[in-house]
């Protein structure tokens, strides 16, 4: 039963991610872009957390917790380039 | 008793993958910057949490004690969200994104 949720699960999730990358294609701006991927990386978080739970192991949680981590501080990071022209004035 | 934990998982899963799908539809079908906004960061953070709080329920019972690393996630996770929205809309607004006219309150001209 839970696996078949998972399985259920995983399709669902990589059909957002799939709705994800259409809009960093299409995204008529930067701003929309950025959006597009910070959203991207919470999703993939997400698939990284059912993909451990499917086999059973607790490997994946550092990996989500660095990606979580890394994706903020880079969204940030181009965010206060668009806002400002610099990163680090 | 793990039946019922089961159907815990298995609901907090469905309902997980199913929110984080709508904000991602959100993030695509909407018509402007400020109203694609919403979908991201309300539905698919609460979709992360759900499926964060299934990943806990799962793991508790199989390792040596209760299992908190998902925890932590879900704690950043809900802490980093509102302030990345919130610095990406100031972004937009200092860019002079388009805008929908349907879009109201004009922030920066105060």
């Amino acid at each position: 039963m839970i696996d078949l949720s998972l399985r259920i699960a995983a399709v669902v999730v990589g059909l957002a991610l799939l709705l994800n990358l259409y809009r960093l294609l299409r995204g008529p701006d930067l701003a929309d872009r950025l959006l597009a991927l910070d959203t991207m990386y919470i999703n993939s978080i997400a698939m990284i957390i059912l993909y451990g739970m499917y086999r059973e192991t607790t490997l994946y949680f550092e990996a989500a917790l660095l990606i979580a981590l890394i994706g903020f501080v880079s969204t940030v990071a181009v965010a206060k380039f668009l806002l400002r022209g610099d990163i680090i004035e | 008793m793990d039946n019922l934990i089961e159907g815990i998982i298995v609901v907090a899963v469905l309902a997980g993958a199913a929110f984080t799908l709508v904000g991602s539809l959100g993030l695509a079908k909407l018509p402007d910057f400020y109203m694609r906004l919403h979908g991201p960061t309300k539905a698919t953070t609460l979709g992360v949490g759900a499926i964060l709080i299934a990943s806990m329920l799962f793991f508790s019972p199989r390792e040596a004690g209760l299992s908190l690393h998902e925890l932590m996630v879900a704690l950043f996770l809900f802490i980093t969200a509102p302030v990345s929205a919130h610095i990406l809309a100031k972004a937009a607004m200092h860019g002079d994104v388009k805008r929908n006219p349907k879009t109201r309150g004009e922030p920066w001209e105060q």
